[in-house]
């Protein structure tokens, strides 16, 4: 695959920002858009828009029909089993918040555990917090270890009798780590406890097969795939949705609407409240083709290249301390340079249109345990190359200067 | 836009060696500060005299070079100076920073005026802003918290 070409394809691109081209390393944070979204967003505004699933004119079934295309093309994209075991989300925050609502509602009481990662992100925790509040349940943190990685035998460690569902990323948005879910599930489901991935950093750069990982849920974001804002995807085994109560009331979700009571609607309208964020969801489809089109293995190659040039890039630049040293590893290097905050470098870096993100990255607890209260990070997309690593190098060198390192 | 505006060599120095950095026994007033987005945070610890003349000022926290040298200048510059001073001195300077040409208030010297006027840099940058101003807003949540137990004794 052409870079260069692929690159063209997303109009952010086409001008300079703030006078500078655009070296965007931001993408754990948000992807930008290929023209193709962009344009079906228009499209469907301009030429197709109605309503899904409700009236039956012309335009309502051609807008429901290319709703549920998109449903179809994520079904097989992660290859789940059944289209119905795909439901359309904000994003992956409300996918979380959606599962820790209804699990917790009908399985969860007081003293039941809740196992998480000290890596996760805040919408990984605090929708179990939730829970932790109202129910008096217990909330266990599996620990990263010194590369900054979450190992099988640490989440085994914190396994008790009294945990109900375990749920943890897929890829670390600090630290890069893969962590091991395919074993995960393994174990938990050796002691029948179901477990939630959160797939936020893994869909965007991993292959991903729900039949072969066999998580009983998954939630991705579309905006980190090349999507849209607004949309995002929960996957869970079909017998977890037919089993757990529906999210939010509201139209397209019921069946029967009474007085006396009401009878929820079949999948995946239960799940889907209220007029969904259509044209995200059909523009969605074209973040799927564009993936598809040049394909997840080349996607992830092309990363890898990037990470090793970067690791190695940065690991030469004196007092740039890389954050974490994983053996399986994604798209992301989080780091500090000794005697200049994040944001300093951020802002520094930001003068040559180099976009990086400084924080916490959404992740305290693992800042924490780091003993950092920020990092600066750089995260690879599709269109990044080798010469943005350069100018992320130079620009940490100009920092450097500035602060007479 | 430009870097050397924001980062001037005073600002570079404050950031660095921050002045009045820590704690110390006898402070009847603190307050901390938080900045939720970027995890930095900043506690405030000053003791009133009798007169309510701010007689020690210090502070404890981390945060990036434009917070840690906001609240050295900040520190220094109240020390010794009477309540209703400092929090004349705190509008004006939030005040510039917000949307002022320049600073107002007879209370400071040209020299510190000049001092204080280094941090706005940060108004070419807002998403910088509440790095400059979060210690003067925890200085004046320090104040305002007069029934406070005093911790002296502690």
């Amino acid at each position: 695959m052409n870079i260069d070409d692929i690159k063209r394809e997303f109009p952010i691109f086409d001008d300079k920002i703030q006078n500078n081209d655009l070296v965007y390393l931001d993408s754990a944070n948000s992807s930008q858009k290929p023209r193709v979204v962009v344009d079906r967003i228009y499209d469907f505004y301009t030429k197709e828009f109605s309503n899904v699933g409700r009236s039956v004119h012309y335009l309502a079934v051609a807008a429901t029909n290319l709703y549920e295309q998109t449903r179809v093309s994520v079904q097989k994209y992660i290859n789940a089993k059944d289209k119905d075991e795909i439901v359309f989300t904000k994003g992956a925050t409300e996918a979380i918040n959606l599962v820790a609502n209804t699990f917790g509602q009908k399985y969860l009481s007081e003293g039941d555990e809740v196992l998480l990662t000290e890596l996760e992100h805040h919408s990984n925790y605090v929708p179990w917090h939730f829970l932790r509040k109202a129910k008096n349940i217990k909330i266990e943190f599996a620990e990263i270890n010194d590369n900054g990685e979450v190992t099988l035998e640490a989440i085994e460690k914190k396994i008790t009798n009294k945990t109900k569902i375990i749920s943890v990323s897929h890829l670390s948005n600090v630290t890069g780590a893969i962590l091991p879910i395919k074993e995960i599930v393994q174990l938990a489901h050796s002691k029948n406890i179901p477990v939630l991935i959160d797939g936020c950093q893994g869909a965007p750069h991993l292959k991903l097969d729900m039949q072969d990982i066999d998580c009983d849920f998954y939630a991705i974001s579309g905006h980190k795939m090349y999507g849209p804002t607004g949309i995002g995807i929960l996957y869970a085994k079909k017998k977890w949705l037919d089993d757990l109560p529906p999210y939010q009331g509201g139209g397209g979700m019921i069946n029967e609407v009474k007085k006396e009571g009401i009878t929820y609607g079949e999948l995946p309208n239960k799940y889907e409240a209220g007029t969904m964020a259509t044209a995200q969801v059909i523009a969605f489809n074209e973040s799927i083709k564009f993936m598809e089109k040049i394909g997840i293995q080349n996607i992830e190659k092309h990363e890898k290249k990037l990470l090793d040039y970067g690791l190695e890039k940065l690991r030469k630049n004196n007092s740039v301390n890389i954050i974490g040293n994983p053996k399986e590893k994604g798209g992301v290097i989080s780091f500090t340079i000794e005697g200049v905050h994040p944001h300093d470098i951020a802002t520094i870096l930001d003068e040559d249109g180099v976009a990086i993100r400084a924080g916490h990255h959404c992740c305290q607890i693992l800042h924490d345990k780091l003993n950092l209260p920020a990092t600066a990070r750089a995260s690879f997309g599709v269109y990044n190359t080798k010469d943005d690593i350069d100018k992320l190098d130079e620009a940490i060198n100009k920092c450097k200067k500035i602060f007479n390192l | 836009m430009d870097l050397k505006d924001l980062y001037q060599e005073i600002i570079l120095d404050h950031g660095k060696n921050p002045r009045n950095l820590g704690k110390f026994d006898n402070y009847n007033k603190d307050a901390k500060g938080n900045n939720p987005l970027c995890g930095d945070n900043v506690h405030v610890y000053l003791r009133l005299n009798e007169n309510k003349k701010v007689e020690d000022i210090a502070f404890e926290g981390h945060g990036c070079a434009i917070s840690m040298a906001s609240a050295s200048i900040m520190t220094d510059m109240v020390r010794g100076k009477e309540e209703k001073e400092v929090k004349e001195i705190v509008t004006d300077f939030l005040g510039m920073i917000k949307e002022k040409d320049s600073l107002e208030t007879n209370i400071l010297k040209d020299d510190e005026k000049t001092k204080l006027m280094s941090l706005s840099g940060v108004k070419q940058y807002p998403m910088r802003v509440k790095c400059a101003t979060l210690s003067w807003h925890t200085l004046t949540s320090a104040l305002d918290n007069s029934d406070q137990i005093v911790k002296t004794e502690e």
